[in-house]
């Protein structure tokens, strides 16, 4: 089966976040007063051949341990997982 | 004595660092990061650059090379590794160093002089300075912000590990406003056993006068030095 994972990986809580705080800044220019804190990460599309949901989720996990994210400064989720038709 | 020169895709400054080991009277290998042979090189170095585009993270994808595989096993048995820049990044992105190296909290790529305070003499790269001498060193970067946990930071700092530290031109402590914001100032580090350093600023580019500053040929010197002396160097602990 087809999957197409989404991965967030986004730096830990205690690791400064410079992107975040100028992307505050500027919401908070644009008159977003509400705004307290920004965080910036990313947002990774994988799509795959797996033989069920289970195996899916265990093949992104190994993915993002391995070289998705830098497990000294970050951390990930797998957002979503979802099976799509194979491509013709 | 014969330094390897890793070169990956995007690498940037292979040639400068080949050029300042020439100036130094020693010979440059060019090492290909597909290759696995180091072919008998006694001081790897990893230079600045963009490996593989950067893309994900610096150093991310370098660190899969086979020439790393390579590295990471001459770095275990002692070799001499040197990381500069790009390859500081790739260091810690291979686990050789810890730690990691982000965006510079400015948000600017900064090219520009900087001032670095020898903090350890007794590691290969830097037992030719004297304690606290100030080298003048250009960063040419856009992360190279050292973060680690406060445990980790505590361990270099005991252990005699942190190499070098950004200071002012006056040797006076910056305080946080260094070129990148890296946490305790710090513009270099060395693995346990101190055969392996990782710097950010670019010594391969002030090994001439014309080029406003020499001080980082005297690291190329004390590498070459060492080698000379005792034969392919062997770690013994930086303590």
């Amino acid at each position: 089966m087809t999957f197409v994972a989404d991965v967030v990986v986004s730096l830990k809580p205690v690791v400064n976040d410079p992107q975040g705080i100028t992307v505050r800044d500027g919401l908070l220019r644009l008159g977003f007063a509400g705004v307290s804190s920004v965080r910036v990460g990313k947002h990774i599309q994988i799509e795959m051949e797996a033989e069920d949901e289970a195996a899916a989720t265990a093949v992104v996990a190994e993915m993002c341990e391995r070289l998705l994210r830098n497990p000294v400064i970050e951390d990930y989720r797998i957002d979503a997982l979802r099976t799509v038709a194979a491509s013709a | 004595m014969r330094f390897g020169v890793a070169v990956f895709p995007g690498t940037w400054s292979d040639r400068d660092c080949a050029h300042a080991v020439e100036l130094a009277g020693h010979e440059p290998v060019m090492l290909w990061h597909k290759e696995h042979d180091l072919r008998g090189v006694d001081c790897v170095i990893l230079p600045g650059g963009f490996s593989y585009g950067d893309y994900l993270r610096c150093g991310a994808v370098a660190r899969f090379a086979p020439l790393m595989e390579s590295v990471s096993a001459f770095a275990a048995r002692g070799g001499l590794v040197w990381g500069i820049c790009n390859g500081f990044q790739i260091l810690c992105e291979a686990h050789l160093l810890p730690g990691a190296l982000t965006r510079n909290a400015s948000l600017q790529f900064r090219c520009e002089p900087s001032w670095l305070r020898v903090e350890n003499t007794d590691s290969p790269f830097t037992s030719g300075c004297a304690p606290r001498d100030i080298l003048e060193i250009p960063v040419s970067h856009g992360e190279g912000r050292y973060v680690a946990g406060i445990d980790v930071l505590d361990m270099l700092e005991a252990s005699g590990r942190v190499a070098f530290r950004y200071v002012n031109r006056d040797g006076s402590a910056v305080g946080g406003e260094s070129p990148n914001g890296s946490m305790r100032d710090i513009a270099g580090i060395l693995n346990k056993e101190g055969n392996v350093l990782g710097m950010m600023p670019h010594p391969e580019r002030a090994c001439e006068p014309l080029l406003g500053s020499a001080d980082g040929m005297r690291l190329f010197q004390c590498v070459a030095a060492l080698v000379g002396e005792h034969g392919v160097f062997s770690s013994a602990g930086i303590r």
